[in-house]
Parts: C-alpha cells; structure tokens; sequence
C-alpha cells in the first residue's frame, strides 16, 4: 500500500470540506473494496476520509412510506434490521447474501453503491424498488445515479449520505453465484410497486446494472411468472468472460426472474 | 504517523502508526499477537478474523487506525493465559477440528461470533453456510462443523464469552 493521510471527519460536512481541500481524497467507510485494491496499489489516494465515525449516518427507519438506510449501515445491519424484515424483507435478505459474515460487519450500503460494482448486489434493489439515493447535494434517482462499470454520477466531494426505498407490494431477488468469487454471476430483483413492475439485472450487464422492460410490462398485466413463457432477453450488451458466455447469463435471466417471481409471491 | 489507542484482549494500548498499517500488522508486528494469521491477505480467506466490538471481522482488510478508540479481541484474548481453553477452543482439540492448524485461529473467533448471533443450538446447514469466509485447506471441514457445534453447546455453560 502507498502512504497516504488518513482522516476521520465528525460530521457529513466537514467529510466534505475534506474533499474539497484534497482534490485525490477518497471516502472510506468499510473498506472492503478500496483496501484490497489499495494493497494491489491499483489505488493510490493522498487522503482518505473515514465516514464511519460520523453519529446517525448508518441509522435505518420509516420515514412516510418509505425505508430510509444511512449510507454506513452495514450489510449485517440491513439483513438483521426488524424494520427492513417487515417492510421490504427482500432487501434484507439480498443484504445477508452479499459476501460473508465478516464482510458484512463492515461493508456498507453507501460504500456498494458508490463503487458501483457490475455485479454489486444493492444497485439491482435501488434499480427495481425505485430508491432515492441523497447526497450532501442533491437526490439522485438511479437511473441518473448509476452510469456504467464503477461509475457514479457522484462528485468529487459528494457524499452519499442515505437510500430512500419505496415500500413495495411484492419483491423479491434472487442471485446466482459465481462458484469461486461468490459473486453474482446474475442477480435479479423483481419488484411490484404501486404504479408498475421493476425487474433489476446486475451481474449480466457489460454496462452495470439494468431493467428488463420487456418482463415489466409483461408482468404488469399479471404479477405471475407464468406472463414469463415464451419471453427472452437478447444477448447482446451482456458480459461474456471465462465464468459465462452471453447467451448463457441471458437464459439465467430468464430463469432467474422466474424463481424471484416465485419468491415475492410466495411472501404474501 | 497517527496516534491510536485502542483495547486488546481487555488490555489498553496507546501507539503511533503509519496509516496503511493494517489490523492485522498492527497486532502481529507491534503487539507480537501472532495467533491471528494472514493466510490469503485478499479478505477471501478468514484466517486474520478477529473481533471488533464483538464482531468477527477481517483484521487484513480493516486499517489500524480504523480500529481507534474502539475494542479488539484476539485468540490469545478467548482464555486468560495458564487457564483452561475456551469452550470452543476445547471443541476443536476434542473433536479434532484441524490438521495443520494455519486456519483454525480464524475458524475459532468466526465460530464464536457465530455462536453470539445464532445461539448454542447450530445446525450442520447453519455452520456450514456461517463459514463461507472461512476457508481449510486440510480437513474437508467435517470435523470443524463438529467442533464448532459441540463448542457452541459447552459455551452455554462457560462464564467465557
């Protein structure tokens, strides 16, 4: 690992001065991705900005109708939260499935979606339930927040601070692994929401995380996985790499959406 | 350099670090803590696992200066010295639950968090899905699961956390 200047901010704002007076500075909280990748010396910041002592920012609650994650909850928090379990259990489960037990008493929801890892878990959930994701600056939609391999709409000293998700009717999501890394080879999360049906894909896409709107407007009609036969995602824009052609994550697509149909409508 | 100060197996320790010291260096080069492992150095492995505020976490994959002012417990922290084992400690001598023995430290203190989430009843499924990060190159894992569920029974009964 390179040296670097290691700070631990009190509050959001002064995390953010830090970032504007240290232009190569990096936010840290669980460091399960930036610390492996700092020890590679493929990372090399100056500065880096611990978020993980700043009081309240990993609180989970109701606020209105929506679920409302601090950016340093931990994955453990999120899997083992009872408000999380009673609103949207799926995303407490999709957050007990990310890495394992010790990864998950560090890692952080804030810290996922940030890296923005083509096959991170939590994009596919903020994809399909229509999350907010709040900044120190602003409130970003996914679809804006999200833009391609391990890249954010997130400034330079921009902070994400919380996760706003709307509470479903049904989701639910389901992963394929990967035998050797664990993680998803493919990864969807179906969501029924109020006004429409979400189907989120991480894993499979060679530009990160996307919707399936051919599924959605299919499963619109009728919430059912049977809406499904005969439907098929195309190839094109998937990965292709040593652990899956294309064609081969395009048909876990498929029968991946089918089982987290099942799976969200086995809960009601 | 930063100054840290943290508790060590209930022990306070004041010391100046260089920021990229890791955890894990941190405990086996300046404290000569040497029971805690560095097996993959990649976060994959498990044989670094060591507690933080009473959770088992990856001491290769957490910074020193993470750890400020905060609560880290080490296997050499389970018993106090010339007292008996750890109930699990015990369970993985009785039930053999190693062959070289490189992994086992992690395996212990990841089990022990197990046993602080999930009780003293574990099933075969539980540990075996428990112990994802937590990777043997010798035994083939049968005899750990073994330990580890009769480890988790006898903690029931011990005043050793």
């Amino acid at each position: 690992m390179y040296e670097f200047k290691y700070h631990r901010p009190a509050t959001v704002r002064q995390a953010a001065n830090l970032l504007v007076k240290n232009e190569d500075a990096k936010v840290i909280a669980g460091g399960h991705t930036l610390l492996p990748v700092m020890k590679q010396r493929l990372a090399n910041p100056p500065h880096l900005v611990d978020l993980s002592h700043i009081e309240g920012l990993d609180s989970i609650e109701m606020k209105g109708r929506s679920l409302v994650i601090g950016a340093t909850a931990k994955h453990a928090d999120v899997a083992a939260s009872a408000i999380v379990g009673e609103t949207i259990p799926a995303l407490a489960e999709l957050a007990g499935m990310i890495g394992d037990p010790a990864v998950r008493h560090k890692g952080t929801i804030g810290g996922s979606l940030a890296n923005n890892d083509p096959t991170a878990d939590y994009p596919a959930a903020c994809l399909a339930l229509g999350a907010t994701i709040v900044t120190n600056k602003r409130r970003l939609k996914p679809e804006e927040f999200f833009q391609g391999l391990f890249t954010t709409a997130l400034e330079n000293d921009e902070i994400i601070t919380r996760v706003m998700f709307p509470v479903p009717k049904k989701a639910a999501y389901v992963k394929f692994r990967n035998q050797a890394s664990r993680y998803a080879l493919v990864g969807v999360f179906v969501a029924k929401r109020p006004s429409d049906v979400r189907v989120a894909v991480t894993g499979a896409g060679s530009e990160g995380v996307f919707r399936v709107t051919a599924f959605e407007e299919a499963l619109k009609k009728r919430f059912s996985h049977k809406v499904l036969d005969g439907l098929t995602v195309p190839a094109e824009g998937l990965n292709s790499d040593l652990h899956g052609s294309a064609e081969y994550r395009a048909h876990l697509i498929a029968v991946l959406t089918r089982r987290a149909m099942e799976a969200a409508n086995a809960k009601a | 350099m930063a100054k840290i100060s943290l508790i060590v197996n209930g022990n306070p320790i004041n010391a100046n670090v260089d920021p990229r010291t890791l955890l894990v260096q941190f405990l086996r080069e300046n404290l000569r803590l040497t029971g805690t492992h560095v097996g993959c150095d990649t976060s994959q492995c498990g044989a670094c696992v060591v507690h933080l505020d009473g959770k088992a976490v990856k001491s290769c994959t957490t910074l020193a200066v993470m750890a400020d002012g905060h609560e880290v417990k080490t296997i050499e922290g389970l018993a106090p010295d010339g007292a008996p084992l750890h109930p699990m400690q015990e369970a993985f001598r009785e039930h053999h639950g190693l062959q070289c023995g490189f992994c086992t430290p992690g395996m212990i203190m990841t089990a022990v968090d197990i046993v602080h989430r999930k009780g003293h009843d574990l099933s075969e499924h539980t540990i075996r899905e428990e112990l994802e990060g937590n990777l043997c190159r010798c035994t083939g894992y049968q005899n750990i699961v073994q330990s580890i569920a009769a480890g988790a029974k006898a903690m029931a009964n011990s005043d050793l956390a």
